[in-house]
Formats: C-alpha cells, sequence, structure tokens
C-alpha cells in the first residue's frame, strides 16, 4: 500500500452563491454605506452618500464596531434586509 | 471500531516466538490454576501450553492496549489498567500477582521481546485497521513514486519549511498526548470560522515537528487564539507586521523541555519552536488564512513561524506573567500577546532602578512611532541581569509598570501633527493635554534570557484592547 497522509485542512468547500442581480439604475433604490471604522473612512462615504443621493438613491449608513473584526451578523442580516447594494469603505 | 476492553484479573500478553516468554510458559501455567488469568497470544493460540490462551493473532488487544514488549504482565480492574510489568523480574511479578515462589528455576530478571503489534512493519497497517473509529480525517492516499516531503509542499500545506508527513501512525501517537477525545472540536478557527477537533490539531501537530507531549500546550494556544478578545482573525488579516507570541508559565515547562534562557527567542529548542509552528499550522490549514490571501502584513516578520518560549520563573524576582494577568500561581497555562519581532533594549551602566526605568521608558516611547499613543501595548522582556538591578532595590512588578507609566505621560505639544517637523501625530487640538504612551495594562512583563548581557528587549504590540487584540490567558488541560 502506498503512504496515506491525512489531510490537515478543513476539508471544506465554501458553497457557491449566484450574485444578486446588477441594478439597473439607482433612482429609488437603498443604498447602504457601511463604515468599517477605520480613520477618514467617513470622509470618503460622505462623498458617496452625497453623490448616490444626487442619482436619487435613499442611502442608509452603517458602522462595524472594530475594523479589525468581522462585521457582527446582526448588522450583516440587517444590510441584507434593508438595502439593495451596499458599499464597504475598507481603508484609511 | 470501538476499543476493546480487557478482563479484570491478571492479563498476560506472549508470543511463541520469543524466549522469555517460552521460559516462562510453566509460571503462567501455574498462575493459571491459582489466580484470575487471561493470556493473549499474538502468533500462536496454542501457546503457551497448558493455558487456555486467548487467541490475539489479530493483534487487536494488543494493539488497543498499548503494548510494546511481550512477555507484558497487567493488573486490570474494570477495564482499567492498575500496574503493569513488562519482561520477566520475578519480584514484579510476585508483586503484581500476589503469588510467591515463581519460576524457581528461572532467573531474576529477562527481558523479553518486540510486541507484533509495535513491529515496524506491522505497526501502521494496525494504526490504520484499529485506528479507523479514532480519525476521520480525510486520506490522502500518494502515488507510488511520490514524495511525501514534496507532496505536501505541492499541496500547500506548509508554511514554507519541510513538513513531517502526517501518516495515521504519527497522528495516532501525537493523540497520546492529550485526553482530549480526536473528535472534540477545541476551536472555531479564522478566518474560515472552522469548527476544528482535536485530531484536526493532532495532524499539523505532527506535521510542525512537535512531540505528543507539546499537544495540549498546541490545543491550549489555539483555544487562547480563537477567543472573541484575542481576535486571531484581525491579527491575521492586518497589514501590521504582528502575529501570535505564546509565552508559557507553569511546570509544563520543564516537564517538555521548553526554553526560557540562553537565546531564548531564537533558534535550537524543539517545543519552543515546533509548538508556535502548529499555532500558524493550524491557522493556515484549518483556518484557511494563508499570506498574499487575507494576510495582508506588509513586512510580517520571522516570529510568524513561530514564536514561543517559556518565562524564566526560577530566575524571576517576580510573580510570573501568567498571575499578573489572573492565572493561578502554579497552573500551566500559555499566554497569547499579540506581538511583533522583539528588538533589543541595552543599557550596561544604569545599577539603580530608577535609570533602569528610565531606559526602557525611553526605548518604550518609541513603539512604532514616538508620536503614536495609546494605541499598542507592550511585552517588555526583562533579562537576568537587568531584573538583578530591581531585585536588589527591591522593586516589585507593580512599581516598575508604574513607574514606567509614569514616565510615559508625554506632553500633547510633542505629539501633535507637524512637531518635530513629522507630519504624522495627533490633532492640534491635544497639544495642552498630557497624554500617555500606553493604556493603564499596556505594559506587561516577562523574565527571560540568558544570565549574561545587560540586556532586555521590548515585544512590540498591535492595536490594543477591545478594538484589537488583548492579551489572553489559557489554561493547559491534559
Amino acid at each position: 500500500m502506498n503512504e496515506v497522509l491525512l489531510d490537515p485542512t478543513n476539508e471544506k468547500r465554501a458553497p457557491r452563491r449566484e450574485r444578486r442581480p446588477r441594478l439597473d439604475e439607482l433612482a429609488g433604490k437603498t443604498v447602504g454605506l457601511l463604515d468599517i471604522s477605520k480613520p477618514r473612512g467617513d470622509l470618503f462615504l460622505d462623498r458617496l452618500e452625497e453623490k448616490l443621493r444626487g442619482e436619487g438613491a435613499e442611502v442608509l449608513r452603517f458602522r462595524k464596531p472594530t475594523f479589525t473584526k468581522p462585521a457582527p451578523i446582526d448588522l450583516r442580516q440587517e444590510i441584507a434586509t434593508r438595502c439593495d447594494a451596499v458599499i464597504e469603505a475598507l481603508a484609511d | 471500531m470501538q476499543r476493546p476492553n480487557l478482563p479484570s484479573g491478571v492479563v498476560a500478553f506472549v508470543k511463541r516466538d520469543c524466549p522469555t516468554c517460552e521460559r516462562v510458559a510453566p509460571v503462567l501455567a501455574r498462575l493459571a490454576e491459582e489466580i484470575e488469568l487471561s493470556v493473549f497470544s499474538q502468533d500462536d493460540p496454542g501457546f503457551p501450553e497448558g493455558v487456555e490462551a486467548v487467541d490475539d493473532t489479530s493483534l487487536e488487544m494488543s494493539w488497543y492496549h498499548d503494548i510494546e514488549a511481550v512477555p507484558t504482565l497487567l493488573r486490570v480492574e474494570d477495564g482499567v489498567v492498575k500496574e503493569r510489568a513488562v519482561g520477566w523480574q520475578r519480584q514484579e511479578w510476585e508483586a503484581l500477582t500476589g503469588v510467591h515462589g515463581l519460576g524457581p528455576g528461572l532467573p531474576e530478571l529477562a527481558f523479553g521481546c518486540g510486541s507484533l503489534s509495535a513491529a515496524p512493519d506491522r505497526a501502521e497497517a494496525l494504526a490504520a485497521l484499529y485506528g479507523s473509529d479514532v480519525l476521520c480525517a480525510r486520506r490522502v492516499e500518494l502515488a507510488a513514486n511520490e514524495d511525501p516531503f514534496e507532496s505536501q509542499f505541492e499541496r500547500g500545506w506548509s508554511d514554507g519549511l519541510p513538513l513531517v508527513p502526517p501518516t495515521p501512525q504519527r497522528v495516532l501517537a501525537m493523540l497520546e498526548g492529550t485526553r482530549r477525545a480526536p473528535g472534540e472540536v477545541a476551536a472555531l478557527v479564522p478566518p474560515d470560522l472552522v469548527e476544528c477537533t482535536v485530531e484536526k490539531v493532532a495532524i499539523n501537530a505532527v506535521m510542525a515537528g512537535c512531540k505528543p507531549e507539546y499537544l495540549p500546550v498546541v490545543i491550549a494556544a489555539l483555544e487562547g487564539a480563537c477567543t472573541d478578545a484575542f481576535n486571531m482573525h484581525g491579527l491575521l488579516c492586518t497589514t501590521m507586521p504582528v502575529g501570535p507570541v505564546l509565552v508559557v508559565n507553569g511546570p509544563v515547562r520543564r516537564r517538555i523541555g521548553m526554553n526560557s534562557g540562553v537565546n531564548v527567542f531564537g533558534q535550537g529548542n524543539r517545543a519552543n519552536l515546533t509548538i508556535g509552528r502548529a499555532l500558524q499550522l493550524v491557522v493556515r490549514n484549518v483556518g484557511g488564512g494563508r499570506p498574499g490571501a487575507i494576510d495582508r502584513a506588509t513586512f510580517g516578520n520571522p516570529g510568524k513561524l513561530s514564536f514561543c518560549f517559556a518565562e524564566d520563573e526560577e530566575g524571576s524576582p517576580w510573580e510570573p506573567l501568567s498571575t499578573t494577568l489572573g492565572a493561578e500561581p502554579g497552573k500551566d497555562t500559555v499566554t497569547l500577546f499579540p506581538g511583533e519581532a522583539p528588538r533589543s533594549v541595552v543599557d550596561q551602566l544604569s545599577r539603580d532602578p530608577e535609570s533602569l526605568a528610565r531606559s526602557f521608558a525611553v526605548n518604550l516611547r518609541t513603539l512604532h512611532h514616538p508620536k503614536i499613543v495609546l494605541a499598542f501595548d507592550a511585552l517588555l522582556a526583562i533579562g537576568p541581569e537587568h531584573s538583578r538591578v530591581f531585585r536588589e532595590a527591591g522593586w516589585d512588578k507593580r512599581q516598575l509598570t508604574d513607574r514606567l507609566h509614569e514616565l510615559l505621560q508625554l506632553p500633547g505639544a510633542e505629539l501633535v501633527r507637524g512637531a518635530g517637523g513629522i507630519s504624522e501625530g495627533l490633532p492640534e487640538a491635544v497639544k495642552d493635554s498630557t497624554i500617555p504612551k500606553f493604556r493603564p495594562d499596556g505594559i506587561l512583563v516577562v523574565h527571560c534570557g540568558g544570565g549574561a548581557g545587560l540586556f532586555s528587549a521590548i515585544i512590540g504590540g498591535w492595536a490594543g484592547g477591545a478594538i484589537g487584540s488583548q492579551p489572553v490567558v489559557q489554561e493547559i488541560r491534559p
């Protein structure tokens, strides 16, 4: 018999999910802006909010408690249920 | 398959192909008449004569009950082995069986032979056969001429160094190092937040080069790393050059031969290096955290291969780090600190504690940047020649850290943007305030290092406190 090794990995396969269809237009749609709590992320998102409102979109702002940890599941759930699209401000 | 129980009473394992077993055959025949005796025969159920032996030519009982040599005599109560005698030794056999005058014609002592269940050409096949109920990990069968070392690199399992091939036999031996069941979930490992069983930890510990007795430390390190407080996820993903730094306290340090002295952060000690490496391999292989993927460190540091050491408790003037962080004195613990590479503090002239504390303070101030405050903790590793200064002056650890905090109250004017001609810094508004370099619990002290050298070392932290990572002390359980 050939040498057998035990798999050290998690042996999981991430499920593939279909992306939601791209929005045709912004007017009347709700866009979430997620601030990950990095310095100056708010400046970037303020500008985006202005632009989006100019296109007729409704804007909701969200904020992660800290940039070092994944967004809490409640927050992710809230964004998913209340928004048609989300933009995340990733860095300083 | 289930581990078969041993019968109660005295149990013997023998094989015909062992001269000592042949010689003690009459002793076993006599014992069979006088006490409750079960004999398991590994190669010939007709052996020994005069005893109704149990056929163990499958070696199942021998394998499950870790028989390494024959003859082995066990005293068993309710399935639990209470005493064990290996080879023939009259006094030992008499004490174990309670029967005297055994083997009058035999010498006092005769060594036995290797158990068939431990023979190199059989052990792996037996492990694969009987261990199948214990091991659940997917089995990867290599091709006939596939090199197991190269194959592990190709499969992406390696941290860049060669790995010990995790064969079922090695993993089973590793699992002997803990009392925990292989299927027990040890932690939810980031970034993929996957349930990691003790078996998966053992596989990665084998690959890292651990001995079985290190496994409980690896498991504890993983448990600590995967707490919300320590935040391994953030530590892994950050662009900063940090990783988990493990400090081991308690009797386990000596038991498994860890280094707390000469070259404490360096090469040369198997336990120090492989325990830290095993944790990182679990994060890589089970958690899915790989450099260049979710690990976005700008520089990283060599300690991300492994950064693990023991505290020199015996030579320390102070209580150990674990106790400062709330652990019971004398407990085996591993403390996790989110740290960068160590750097040296040289002070060869200070002979009074105030002067040495000032040396520490000016060095601590520069951590990550002299104008950045309240963002990072520090682990101050004090060497024996420096700690002697505090011991002789009667300073306790608290006195030292209090003094460091006092010395590190910084004038806002030196910290604001533009001060010193440097753009980095705090907003102008804090110009007239005094701001501490560290949060109140942000300076930790550990005692280690070789006996010669008036040096200490600073291990800089990462985003300290609830927003980032807090040091975690985790008890090591068998």
